[in-house]
C-alpha cells in the first residue's frame, strides 16, 4: 500500500489542534462572546490534539509491526 | 464577519496536505486499473469512510441544513429511512455482483446482463448527471464565499476546483479516496461544535422546540399521515415508496459514485463491508446538518436576521454566528473538504464510466492501456471544467437538495427498476433493460414537464421530486416486465455471477461475527430503529 493515511491525518490534527490551543489561549476573550461566553478554541483544540495524537501512534505502530 | 492570520493559515496547510497526499501517490499509477479502481487493494474501513465522505458532499451539508431549515426533523428521513436499509441492503445483497463478476463500473455490469445499448445508455446519462451534481459543489462554494467572506466569487470557486483537479490527476481514484477520509475527519470535526454550540443558544432540545415555527418541525414521524399536516405536504405513502424505496435505493445501489468506492477494496468481505462502515457515521449525521438548520430557523424564523432569504444559508450562516476566529478555520476548512470529496466522487466517477464506457467501447476501442490512463486524467481536467459551468445552472434553484433530488428522480429511479429485475428475476430478457430504462427516463421527463407548466400540482418541489421516481421507477418495471414476456430470456449459465439465484452465496461463515456482514446489517437497522422511536 505504501503510504498509511492515519499518518498524514495524525499530523495534520495534532498541528490543528496545537494552533486552536495556543490561540484560544493568547486571543482577545472578547471573540468568544459568539461562541455563547465558552473558549470554544481552546477546548475543541484539545479534542482535535487527543484524536490527532492517536491517530499518529496507530500510524506508528503500524509501522513497526510491517518493519519487523 | 472577518478572517484573521489563524484562520487563513489552517485552511492554507489544508490545501497543502490534499495536494500533498496527491503528489504522495502520484508514482503509484501506472495502469488504468491503479488509476480507476485503485488496483483492487484498499481495506474495508478506508473504502467505507470514503464512501460516506463521497456523499458528504456540499449537498449532504449545505443542502440538508437548508432543508431542515425549510421542511423541519422530516429531514431525519432521508437518513434513517432512506439511507439506512438501502445501505444495508446494496452491502449484503448487492456488492458481491459489484465485486464478483470484477466488473469496471456499473454500466459495465449491465453490459453483462443485459446488452450493450442497456450500458450506453445508462452510461451517458449518468455521465451527463454527474457533470450537473458536480455543479452542486461549485455553487455552494460560491455561496459560501460570497456571502460569508465577500471573497470575489470567481476566483475562489476556480482555485478550489483546480486543487481538485490535481489530487486526482496525480493520484486517481486512491488519491480521492485517502483524501476522503482526511475530509471525513475535517468535516466532523469543523461541524460538531454547532451542534454543541446552537443547542446551548436555544436552551436544548426543550428550548429547541418551543422557538420551531410549528409543532410539525419537531417531529420526524408523527405528522406523515396526511399531506397537509407535515411542512414538506407529502404523505406516508410518497416518503415510504418515493424516498425510502426508490429514491433512495436508487442512489445508494446503483450510483457508480458510491459502488465505486466499494469496487477499490482488498477482497469481498471488505466490498460488503464498505457501505455498512458508512452506515454508522450516516446514522448520526442529522446532529452535525439537521439540527444547525432547526436551529437557523429557531433563530430567524422569518429569514430575514441570519439567513438572508435563502435557506441555503442556514449552515454558513450559524457558522459565522457562533464560531470564533480559529474554530472558524476549521469550520470554513469543512466546508472547503466537504465540497471537495463532493467534487472529487463524482469526477472520478464520470472519468470512469467516460473511459471504459463511452470512449474505450465506442469511440477508440483496443488501444494500450496507457493510452486509457491518459484519457482518464485529461476527462478529468474536462469534468472540473464543465462543473464550473454548471454551476451556473444550479443558482436557478432556490433548495440545493430539490435540484438534486429531481436529477436522481430522472436518472437512479429507473436505473434502480432495471437492477432490482436484472439481479433478482433471472427470466428478464436482454432487450427489456434499455426499454424499461428509457421509457422510464421519458416518464420522469413527462413527469416533470406536466409539474413545470402546472398541469398537475404539488404542496411542495420536494413532494414532486418523490412522486416523479415513483413514476419513473413503475414505469421502467412495468416495461422491462412486458418487453421481457414478448422476448427470449437468456441462457442461464451466462448469467452466473450477475443474477442472485444462480450465483453462489459468498461464504462469510470463517469470520469473526463483528466482520459478517449479515450480522453488522441487523446491527445497524436495529439502531436506526431506536434513533427512530427516541424523534417520533
Amino acid at each position: 500500500m505504501g503510504l498509511d493515511i492515519r499518518s498524514p491525518i495524525g499530523i495534520l490534527f495534532t498541528i490543528y489542534g496545537a494552533m486552536l490551543i495556543i490561540y484560544g489561549l493568547v486571543a482577545d476573550p472578547s471573540i468568544f462572546v459568539s461562541s455563547m461566553e465558552v473558549n470554544i478554541d481552546v477546548w475543541w483544540g484539545v479534542a482535535m490534539l487527543v484524536f490527532g495524537l492517536i491517530m499518529g501512534i496507530l500510524a506508528f505502530r503500524a509501522s513497526r509491526r510491517g518493519a519487523s | 464577519m472577518h478572517l484573521h492570520f489563524v484562520d487563513y493559515a489552517i485552511i492554507a496547510i489544508y490545501f497543502f496536505f490534499v495536494l500533498g497526499i496527491g503528489f504522495a501517490l502520484r508514482g503509484r499509477m501506472k495502469t488504468s486499473e491503479d488509476f480507476f479502481l485503485s488496483g483492487r487493494s484498499i481495506p474495508g474501513w478506508i473504502t467505507g469512510l470514503a464512501f460516506m465522505s463521497a456523499n458528504l458532499g456540499a449537498l449532504e451539508v449545505m443542502g440538508h441544513a437548508a432543508n431542515a431549515a425549510k421542511y423541519g426533523m422530516f429531514v431525519n428521513h432521508f437518513y434513517w429511512l432512506a439511507a439506512m436499509p438501502a445501505m444495508c441492503f446494496v452491502g449484503v445483497f448487492m456488492m458481491p455482483f459489484y465485486y464478483g463478476s470484477k466488473v469496471r463500473s456499473v454500466p459495465e455490469y449491465l453490459r453483462k446482463r443485459y446488452d450493450e445499448k442497456t450500458r450506453t445508455l445508462n452510461a451517458l446519462s449518468f455521465a451527463l448527471m454527474t457533470l450537473l451534481v458536480s455543479g452542486v459543489d461549485l455553487y455552494a462554494m460560491a455561496i459560501l464565499f460570497e456571502r460569508l467572506l465577500h471573497w470575489p466569487f470567481g476566483a475562489s470557486v476556480v482555485a478550489s476546483a483546480v486543487v481538485v483537479a490535481i489530487y486526482i490527476y496525480l493520484g486517481g481514484l486512491t488519491s480521492s479516496i485517502y483524501n476522503e477520509v482526511l475530509q471525513f475527519f475535517l468535516i466532523v470535526f469543523g461541524f460538531l461544535p454547532l451542534a454543541i454550540l446552537g443547542l446551548k443558544a436555544v436552551g436544548g432540545f426543550a428550548g429547541l422546540e418551543a422557538k420551531l415555527p410549528n409543532v410539525g418541525y419537531a417531529h420526524t414521524w408523527a405528522n406523515i399521515w396526511h399531506a397537509s399536516q407535515n411542512p414538506m405536504g407529502i404523505n406516508w405513502f410518497g416518503t415510504i415508496f418515493g424516498l425510502g424505496f426508490v429514491l433512495s435505493f436508487g442512489y445508494w445501489c446503483t450510483d457508480f459514485l458510491v459502488v465505486q468506492r466499494g469496487l477499490a477494496a482488498k477482497d469481498m468481505p471488505s466490498a460488503q463491508r464498505t457501505p455498512l462502515v458508512a452506515a454508522v457515521p450516516k446514522m448520526f449525521f442529522p446532529l452535525m446538518v439537521v439540527l444547525p438548520g432547526l436551529v437557523a430557523i429557531a433563530l430567524d424564523p422569518t429569514l430575514t436576521k441570519y439567513l438572508n432569504g435563502r435557506y441555503d444559508n442556514a449552515l454558513p450562516a450559524m457558522l459565522g454566528k457562533f464560531y470564533p476566529s480559529g474554530l472558524l478555520g476549521i469550520g470554513l476548512t469543512a466546508l472547503l473538504a466537504s465540497f471537495m470529496s463532493g467534487m472529487a466522487g463524482n469526477v472520478t466517477a464520470f472519468n470512469t464510466v467516460w473511459t471504459f464506457d463511452i470512449y474505450q467501447t465506442h469511440v477508440n476501442p483496443g488501444q494500450h492501456d496507457s493510452h486509457y490512463l491518459k484519457m482518464g486524467r485529461f476527462a478529468t481536467i474536462f469534468a472540473v471544467a464543465v462543473g464550473i459551468g454548471t454551476a451556473f445552472i444550479v443558482l436557478r434553484f432556490n433548495n440545493l437538495m430539490d435540484y438534486l433530488q429531481l436529477l436522481f428522480a430522472f436518472f437512479n429511479a429507473p436505473l434502480f427498476g432495471t437492477f432490482l429485475l436484472g439481479m433478482f428475476w433471472k427470466r428478464t430478457s436482454a432487450h427489456s433493460g434499455f426499454w424499461g430504462l428509457l421509457c422510464g427516463i421519458l416518464a420522469a421527463a413527462t413527469h416533470y414537464s406536466l409539474y413545470h407548466y402546472h398541469v398537475i400540482l404539488y404542496p411542495s418541489d420536494m413532494a414532486a421530486n418523490f412522486y416523479q421516481a415513483i413514476w419513473a421507477f413503475s414505469v421502467c418495471v412495468l416495461v422491462t416486465v412486458l418487453v421481457t414476456l414478448f422476448t427470449e430470456p437468456r441462457k442461464e449459465e451466462e448469467l452466473v455471477g450477475l443474477v442472485y439465484s444462480l450465483t453462489p452465496k459468498p461464504r462469510n461463515q470463517d469470520l469473526p461475527w463483528y466482520e459478517r456482514p449479515g450480522i453488522l446489517a441487523v446491527g445497524i437497522l436495529a439502531l436506526c430503529a431506536v434513533l427512530n422511536i427516541i424523534f417520533w
